[in-house]
């Protein structure tokens, strides 16, 4: 009896992800596309106008859509390279006793408020822009770039250099024994040895900087207009929605809605690639 | 016994002052992993172009040992050396250059260690490596050293799939056409033939047999008979010492100290 109460109280937890996914997806997609379904909207229009005022009925996301993409490219050009050779040095390179201090920082870095990176982007990275560049506004899709950049880290990092260290001994060995300096060990040998899991990486690293939205909303000036430089001020997918859902209703809330169906369709190509890879990586 | 010991290094060391042919002359090496000795006075000539085994039981420091000659004991923290390992007039502890003391001192690891890539990759690493990147050179080099390893009409239809996908006597026999890509002088292995079967084992072996006219070869191996039919000398380790060191045919025919007479006959170890 208690045996099989225990059973299905497991059971029931395990579910509870998966109805809530359900939930969650079921819910966006319905109220999503009940403009186009229902309403007589045009996809097309949606995905590819280049307005959104929606007082006036034009609902067009393409500008947050390049501005979401350029933010999450420009993250990941800084980004990887960063987190990749953070890892490197951890797992090859560093004494031991200086890999002890780095690793916990950049894992706790992981674990600041997203919000506090805004605030840290806010007080620091724009005026610092601003000054520099000489920008009326420092709010920019740079500044979201370097906020981006920042907050991925700790996946990046964490992820490439387990990938790193998983690499067989052996094979340092080997190109070390030919007569490989460490650094050519490390590149010709080592990192693409792991490079499954280094693919990984970038992708989790990816899936953090798309989604990501609190720290966004506060670096990122939030202007309806098609990014031309890096010192736009832009306002990607995420933050139209938390920045509007507060005040929306009827067919702009369910444009927002829709607007989320976009951004979930690129985290779920993303988890796609991931699990494409991770496969790879395990023959 | 102990006096035995003396006198064979007392003759090893002066055999050498007659014998010029000396490539590689070990004198009173003395390896520490932390505090724990591995290496206790090792003194050891080693001669060009033959065969030279290190037999002992496990854990004897004949590895240790031999990685001492190409300084891959550097990888490991907290290692101190003592004492002089000269190779062609030079102490390979007290120059800078590694990298050139492995290109001139190849290794031959236990289990095959292939790179993730292709068998042409693999074999044109060190090379490429040292900068060569004229295509016909590399194919030149890839070639030869394939054909020196008794392994390139097994693999030359082949050449640009995956190494991994290969036998373990082949890709072991690859890792050797891989160590002889960089044209070194001497070739060390360890334990080569210990992951294989009897077959591959065998033409590993004859391999060798073969390589001797070319290279200076020190072979780390636990397989008695394996000492037996390829070497010219063997060196009987234990505890960090070597006990005996002599042609191979007196170390297995005529041992003169009691332990290596146990250890060759089976007793122990």
């Amino acid at each position: 009896m208690l045996e099989k109460l225990s059973a299905r109280i497991f059971l029931f937890c395990a579910l509870l992800s998966v109805v809530s996914l359900l939930l969650i997806v079921g819910f966006v997609f319905y109220k999503g596309s009940h403009p186009f379904v229902a309403e007589g909207y045009s996809f097309f229009d949606f995905i590819f106008g280049m307005d959104w005022v929606p007082s006036e009925d034009k609902f067009g996301i393409f500008p947050m859509i390049v501005a979401s993409l350029f933010a999450t490219i420009g993250a990941l050009i800084i980004g990887v390279p960063v987190g990749l050779f953070t890892a490197i040095f951890l797992a090859e390179i560093a004494p031991k006793r200086v890999a002890k201090i780095i690793s916990p920082a950049v894992q706790l870095l992981a674990g600041i408020p997203s919000v506090l990176y805004g605030v840290f982007g806010l007080a620091i990275i724009v005026p610092f822009l601003q000054n520099n560049l000489g920008l009326v506004k420092g709010q920019s899709l740079l500044a979201v770039i370097l906020v981006l950049a920042i907050m991925m880290l700790p996946t990046v990092v964490t992820v490439a250099e387990t990938a790193i260290r998983a690499v067989p001994k052996m094979y340092r060995e080997g190109s070390l024994a030919l007569g490989a300096s460490q650094i050519g060990t490390i590149f010709k040998v080592v990192v693409p040895a792991a490079k499954s899991g280094i693919m990984a990486a970038v992708v989790l690293g990816l899936g953090r900087a798309i989604g990501e939205t609190m720290a966004v909303i506060l670096v990122a000036g939030n202007s309806l207009i098609l990014p031309t430089s890096l010192t736009d001020s832009v306002r990607p997918l995420t933050t139209n929605i938390a920045l509007e859902m507060g005040y929306a209703f009827g067919t702009h809330q369910e444009m927002l809605f829709a607007t989320g169906i976009v951004l979930f369709s690129f985290i779920l190509l993303l988890n796609f690639v991931l699990a494409k890879i991770s496969s790879k990586g395990g023959n | 016994m102990g006096t035995t010991v003396i006198e064979r290094n007392e003759e090893v060391r002066n055999s050498k002052q007659t014998n010029e042919t000396a490539k590689i002359n070990v004198k009173d090496l003395d390896l520490f992993y932390g505090d724990k000795q591995a290496l206790y006075k090792v003194s050891l000539d080693i001669h060009e172009k033959e065969v030279t085994a290190l037999i002992g039981p496990s854990g004897c420091g004949k590895s240790t040992f031999l990685r001492s000659l190409n300084r891959m004991n550097d990888l490991i923290d907290g290692v101190k050396i003592t004492g002089d390992i000269v190779i062609d007039n030079e102490n390979i502890y007290e120059t800078n250059d590694v990298i050139k003391l492995r290109t001139k001192v190849g290794m031959v690891f236990q289990k095959p260690n292939l790179f993730p890539m292709s068998i042409y990759d693999n074999v044109a690493y060190g090379p490429r490596m040292q900068g060569i990147k004229s295509k016909k050179e590399l194919n030149k080099i890839v070639e030869e050293s394939l054909r020196g390893a008794a392994i390139w009409d097994e693999v030359k239809d082949r050449l640009k799939t995956s190494a991994l996908g290969l036998s373990g006597g082949q890709q072991q026999r690859v890792c050797i056409a891989r160590a002889i890509a960089m044209k070194p002088e001497i070739i060390l292995m360890d334990e080569p033939t210990s992951a294989l079967d009897p077959i591959s084992t065998l033409k590993v072996e004859e391999l060798i047999a073969n390589m001797k006219k070319d290279y200076t070869i020190v072979i780390v191996t636990h397989n008695m008979q394996q000492a037996a039919r390829v070497s010219d000398k063997t060196a009987f380790f234990l505890n960090g010492e070597i006990i005996e060191y002599d042609e191979t045919n007196n170390i297995f025919s005529m041992p003169k100290d009691q332990r290596t007479e146990d250890y060759v006959t089976g007793r122990f170890g």
